[in-house]
């Protein structure tokens, strides 16, 4: 059985009609932690294998939390895992990674899911947690249609969101104002874009939106806008621009031609239990890297041509 | 002799027995104690949950400036939101917060007590049947929609009529000047209808017309419970999150007019929750957030007191 906890406002949707977890999931957010700390001292005792039956008695509860981008995925992945597991409990929440990171930190959930690396994030101690990459994304701006716009230099990008350039006619647009909007401080989609474009400069003060869905739908409906979008968001109201005359394609990401990428984490703590252990590997194996991933947007792990580490370093694979 | 002396301890007996069945509690006595101990029980338990939410946000409200040692004043007049770089200064949201709060109650309140001046004086049986549900039904709309109908109808026709992005205060403005107006109605009702009846008759018999009625006597009584309602509605708008989130485009900038996107406390707090960690500076400064807006609230509640206190005295005289 899964139980998929979501906010109930799920406004936006995902091209792949995957509906993205918004507002209301955050306020449930908090419902949801008290419930994990009275469930939390119970958690995982990875039943008691009761004499000589093998891997048919996998039992326990699973408790995966965070990342929004990654919450699709691991619903869809946890729901076919607990189908063949009928004895194990799998729950999947959003939250947000830094919530996913912290609770996993904090011991009150099995895995923690994050956009990001947990080196990368002030307050968790990376070396205590494990990481388990389950999938890539990867993210390009996207622009309004109207401002006629495809393709920018990277530096260009750079400067329109360090406010340096605020018209789309420099950069061979329209004339017409540029509406920046920014995700959130501290997403890891917006970490990974400043990570791979600004580079260490700080990007103008703009409007804030708290999820790709959001972004999707601002973007497309807000003249002159620009932001920045995980593939799988792309819709044919957006303009997803080319950078340096390279397209966002899941190609060019695995071979780094296209830069703005990160991985999918799953992050658990000290030794997981049976259950924990036997979906991570579910999330590891050919049904989902090879057509589940690939089916929901995400690139596969498996597919890599290269490698990026917690620094930002890049090797061939 | 042995006789009588029997007969005395008989007595004796008796008359202790009466004692004890005399001093025994009754069944009512007893209901009486077990009706007082539950609402002891219940009273203590939500002293005991107010008291330990206010001890939990203050404690971690004030760690900002106790662990991280950020100087108060910086914090409340900073002008600065980056978080992530150490910079918290809360200054735009708070003025964020008050502006739409501010802006919604003044637009709102004319509204409401024309309605409710109609709905007690002018036509009190339409109002019963007509308007009472109707704005009982304003009151049920969860806020998820309100700010769904902002951003899908108030934004684009706020960037049609002034321009830019369309997100801004006066967006926010809107969808919370739709939000209190119930509020505000329902209590300016309530607090029309308690003027004394002989107020009314007097006014007319001394040859008042209608108008002058309602402007000078049953208004001018009614002015501490109107008063209190504006409060309450100040008090929801202060406090509303998601909705105003929605549709304000949440940047953490000085607000220089009504059309330029802006920030407030509740949005700032919703939009980063869930990518902080727990323990650092970004999450503390959000808990701090959450500190002004708890003392807000109880300032307004203090403010409410106060203006019916005011209010009792004026109605001695």
């Amino acid at each position: 059985m899964l139980s998929l906890r979501s906010g109930g406002s799920t406004i936006l949707k995902k091209r792949h009609g995957v509906t993205e977890m918004n507002k209301g999931s955050k306020l449930a957010m908090g419902i949801a932690a008290i419930s994990l700390l009275l469930v939390g001292c119970g958690k995982a005792t990875s039943s008691s294998s009761s004499k000589g039956s093998s891997s048919e008695a996998l039992s326990g509860k699973v408790t995966a939390v965070g990342s929004t981008a990654l919450q699709p995925l691991a619903a869809k992945a946890g729901a076919n895992f607990t189908a063949k597991n009928s004895k194990v409990t799998l729950t999947v929440q959003g939250g947000g990674s830094g919530t996913g990171l912290s609770q996993v930190q904090a011991g009150a959930v099995s895995i923690g899911d994050s956009d990001i690396f947990a080196e990368e994030k002030d307050g968790i101690k990376a070396d205590k947690l494990t990481d388990h990459k389950v999938a890539v994304v990867g993210m390009a701006p996207v622009v309004n249609k109207d401002a006629g716009i495809k393709n920018l230099k990277m530096a260009q990008l750079k400067q329109i969101f360090t406010g340096k350039i605020t018209n789309w006619k420099e950069v061979g647009g329209k004339d017409q104002k540029i509406v920046i909007i920014n995700r959130a401080q501290g997403s890891g989609t917006r970490a990974t874009f400043e990570n791979a474009v600004l580079k260490g400069t700080d990007a103008v003060k703009s409007q804030e939106q708290d999820s790709n869905g959001a972004v999707q739908k601002i973007v497309g409906s807000t003249p002159g806008a620009v932001s920045y979008l995980a593939f799988s968001y792309f819709t044919n109201k957006l303009q997803a621009v080319s950078i340096d005359g390279v397209t966002p394609t899941d190609n060019n990401v695995e071979t780094n031609k296209w830069k703005i990428w990160s991985y999918e984490h799953m992050y658990t703590k000290g030794t997981p239990d049976k259950a924990t252990t036997a979906f991570l590997k579910y999330m590891d194996s050919k049904d989902v890297q090879d057509s589940l991933v690939k089916d929901m947007g995400y690139i596969s792990i498996h597919d890599m041509k290269v490698a990026k580490d917690a620094k930002g370093t890049v090797t061939q694979n | 002799m042995e006789q009588t002396n029997f007969q005395l301890k008989k007595q004796d007996a008796q008359s202790h027995e009466w004692d004890v069945r005399l001093h025994r509690a009754t069944r009512a006595t007893r209901e009486d104690w077990l009706g007082r101990g539950i609402s002891y029980l219940c009273i203590g338990v939500i002293i005991l949950v107010v008291a330990s939410m206010l001890w939990f946000i203050t404690s971690k409200g004030i760690a900002t400036f106790t662990q991280n040692h950020v100087s108060l004043w910086k914090f409340l007049s900073g002008t600065n939101w980056a978080p992530d770089q150490g910079n918290i200064g809360a200054l735009p949201m708070i003025v964020g917060s008050f502006a739409v709060t501010f802006a919604a109650a003044i637009v709102a309140t004319p509204f409401a007590v024309g309605t409710a001046i109609f709905m007690t004086e002018i036509s009190p049986n339409k109002g019963r049947k007509v308007l009472q549900p109707v704005i009982e039904l304003l009151v049920g709309i969860p806020s998820v929609v309100y700010g769904f109908i902002g951003l899908a109808v108030v934004v684009p026709f706020m960037r049609h009529l002034v321009g830019g992005s369309g997100f801004g205060i006066i967006s926010a403005t809107f969808v919370l000047f739709v939000m209190v107006l119930p509020t505000i109605t329902t209590m300016t009702v309530d607090s029309l209808r308690a003027v004394p009846r002989h107020y009314k008759e007097a006014s007319l018999a001394l040859g008042a017309t209608r108008w002058q009625t309602v402007s000078r006597v049953i208004l001018r009584s009614a002015t501490p419970g109107i008063l209190t309602a504006v409060i309450f509605g100040m008090a929801r708008a202060f406090g509303e999150a998601l909705a105003v989130q929605m549709v304000i485009g949440n940047a953490a900038i000085m607000p220089k007019n009504l059309i330029s996107p802006a920030s407030t406390l509740t949005s700032q707090l919703t939009t980063g929750i869930g990518d902080t960690i727990d323990g650092t500076l970004p999450n503390n400064a959000l808990w701090s957030l959450a500190l002004i807006l708890l003392l807000m609230s109880l300032f307004f509640n203090a403010l409410v007191r106060f203006i019916a206190k005011r209010g009792q005295l004026k109605n001695g005289r």
